[in-house]
């Protein structure tokens, strides 16, 4: 009984002084923006979601103040976690409405960003996306903006890559469910049979399964020159080590979610020559912004305990908040609706390249960094653009 | 379809459905003595993955796996005595609800502790030895997984059956109140049910992850409520219906992708444990319970 009057005034206090805490923050003098930060941490997509996460924490880092006519803003990041689920993404999001935040950045994954996009687009509150590529993020929604490109181009650019070199047939694998895997992939279907290939076998999975013996027998039975599998960096190394302990030769590939360096970590020597689409290239950077960026964050992975292998994500998520503080600096207030009419003409240099908003509010991005994994390093191969 | 195709496919499916009967056979245990959904197996079996790859780090294979084990064996008698032991007099309702609750504490703390970016699962040599024997090919682990569930469950019907343990399980499978007032010690019991279920999720993990080979907070899940609907299918509270009801899940899973079905073979799941509810709500091989007034 004593422990228990313990705990309870001990969580009694804690209470108070959380409250009070509240209090404090907001009776001091410093002017203060918040920016949202919509993405998960936890879930399916825990782990790509928190990259992005850190890339946006180190943009804070770097830029952490705001000019609004003439007066310096303190920007302050209000993270939560959609948990990569879509019933969670709409009460994160409504969580970032009633903290009253100017800008909204996220979300990896695409299905967590169109289910909270409407609660985003009626507070009026615009939100940048950051990674995630299928159409409907931003379509028929005003508020929605994005720094990537979208899923018909990288389908596009992949299926070229794959005919270009040769391949006749190819299999594609899709979760179900998942909007970002099944938008990808009948992107992809389309352009590569648009351009006379065949599709010979397609196959769905379910959300967290974990066994896909079962789906790549019937693909090698089919016995495709392609193997095409966009889907999350939780399913990417049981895709690949399964198929190639069935021995399935066929190439492996994917769009932006596999570049990601756990992959040749979990898949090891099975990895090798899987080909994918991706933001950014490390390589070569485009800017000075690119090239400030790299030698930081790699420190600051570096801190934090990470690999020091950037991941596109991260670079966008930067993107994404160097795109809000320039429209927030150019609307010259607060006001949510102002900073959205801004950013529909700020052009920024960004780690990614150069972006503007098209009408739609997508990038206008027409590049594509393909890459192939090799001697277990994610290498450059080509820059794709489709006219 | 090929010869070859189809083989492999019967293969798979057999492999997938004895991972399924050892996880499922964990239900059926705990549930014959207390009448308890127990949520959490899934996720023992998962911790019991982040378990293998951290003892693997640093023994040799044939130290790591009894390490492994044992943990899993006092984590899931440790989650008994924590969170379920103290509600034993409490309405069954509370008991599912804690089960529910220790489920989502072990997702959330894998994630906490070990991120939730897949880990790498460590190869065992020779389980993971690839034969290729015409046009099929699989690993050793493939193989074992079938013949290792069948010798397991064997040896647990023995030790039910034929043991002081297994007659004061079975006691208080039947009755626990009275197989108190008889000196059964039912705490005793109880703790020996949740080791020798975890026990088994602990040999089903290091089989289903060998196999499959990474690990990530959420991959008990799925297998979880999966193996659950087996062991209801096969009459939740009897062994070999937990075995069979795993073997015709995998296998019928299985059968619905080979057909082009990818799609349906999780509803394929489902429906069967609907289907199975309507025309016999005991299972393939429970016992009908009569309510004495």
């Amino acid at each position: 009984m004593k422990i228990r009057k313990l705990m309870c005034m001990a969580m009694a206090t804690c209470l108070v002084a959380g409250s009070l805490a509240g209090c404090g923050g907001k009776k001091s003098d410093d002017k203060v923006i918040k920016i949202g930060v919509f993405q998960p941490t936890t879930g399916e997509n825990g782990g790509g979601g928190f990259q992005e996460v850190l890339g946006i924490r180190y943009a804070n880092q770097i830029h952490p103040t705001v000019t609004i006519g003439g007066e310096e803003y303190k920007i302050e990041l209000v993270e939560v976690d959609n948990k990569s689920d879509k019933t969670e993404a709409v009460n994160a999001a409504q969580k970032l409405v009633s903290e009253k935040v100017s800008v909204v950045l996220g979300s990896y994954g695409s299905g967590v960003s169109i289910a909270a996009g409407q609660i985003f687009a009626d507070a009026k509150i615009p939100a940048i996306g950051c990674s995630c590529t299928n159409p409907q993020v931003t379509e028929g929604n005003d508020f929605y903006f994005r720094v990537c490109f979208i899923d018909p181009f990288q389908g596009t650019v992949m299926a070229n890559y794959a005919f270009q070199n040769g391949a006749k047939t190819a299999a594609v694998i899709t979760q179900l469910g998942d909007d970002y895997s099944s938008g990808l992939g009948s992107f992809f279907k389309e352009a590569f049979a648009g351009l006379g290939g065949n599709v010979v076998s397609e196959e769905q999975f379910q959300t967290n399964q974990t066994d896909f013996k079962a789906i790549l027998t019937n693909i090698k039975a089919a016995n495709p020159d392609i193997i095409f599998a966009p889907s999350s960096i939780t399913t990417a190394p049981l895709i690949i080590k399964q198929a190639r302990e069935l021995g399935i030769t066929a190439t492996i590939a994917a769009g932006d979610t596999w570049e990601n360096s756990t992959i040749i970590e979990n898949a090891g020597a099975d990895a090798e020559g899987v080909v994918l689409s991706t933001f950014f290239d490390e390589a070569e950077p485009a800017n000075e912004e690119a090239a400030a960026f790299i030698e930081g964050f790699k420190k600051y992975l570096k801190d934090n305990k990470q690999e020091e292998i950037i991941p596109a994500v991260s670079a966008l998520g930067y993107d994404s908040y160097l795109a809000a503080i320039k429209a927030i600096e150019t609307a010259g207030s607060t006001d949510t609706t102002a900073i959205r009419d801004a950013l529909k003409g700020v052009q920024i240099d960004g780690v990614t390249g150069t972006i503007t908003f098209n009408e739609t509010g997508d990038a206008n991005k027409d590049i594509a960094f393909i890459k192939t994994i090799k001697d277990g390093k994610f290498q450059f191969l080509t820059t794709t653009t489709v006219e | 379809m090929s010869f070859t195709t189809f083989l492999q496919q019967c293969l798979t499916g057999i492999s997938l459905g004895g991972a399924y009967a050892l996880i499922a056979i964990g239900y059926t245990l705990v549930y014959g003595i207390l009448r308890l959904i127990n949520f959490a197996h899934g996720d023992i079996f998962m911790m019991a993955g982040y378990f293998m790859i951290f003892a693997m780090a640093s023994l040799p294979w044939f130290l790591a796996i009894p390490v492994t084990l044992l943990v899993t064996v006092l984590l899931g008698v440790s989650i008994e005595r924590v969170a379920y032991r103290p509600l034993r007099s409490a309405p069954r309702m509370s008991v599912m609800i804690s089960a529910i609750g220790v489920s989502y504490l072990l997702q959330n703390l894998a994630t906490y502790l070990f991120t939730a970016l897949p880990k790498g699962y460590p190869e065992i040599p020779f389980l993971k030895r690839i034969f290729q024997i015409g046009g099929l090919s699989a690993s050793f682990v493939t193989f074992l997984t079938p013949v290792l569930t069948l010798v397991l469950v064997y040896l647990l019907i023995l030790l039910i059956n034929h043991t002081k343990i297994g007659m004061a399980m079975r006691a208080v499978s039947k009755d626990y109140e009275t197989a108190s007032l008889m000196g059964i010690k039912i705490n005793k019991t109880i703790s020996f049910t949740f080791a020798v279920g975890s026990l088994l999720a602990g040999i089903g993990s290091i089989l289903y992850f060998t196999d499959r080979m990474t690990v990530f907070p959420f991959s008990g899940s799925l297998p979880g409520l999966k193996c659950f609907v087996a062991a209801v299918f096969g009459g939740i509270g009897s062994i070999p219906g937990a075995v069979i009801g795993g073997f015709i899940l995998g296998l019928g899973e299985t059968a619905l992708v080979a057909m082009g079905q990818s799609t349906f073979s999780d509803a394929f799941t489902f429906i069967l444990l609907i289907v199975m509810l309507l025309i016999r709500p005991t299972g393939l091989f429970g016992e009908k319970t009569t309510d004495k007034v």
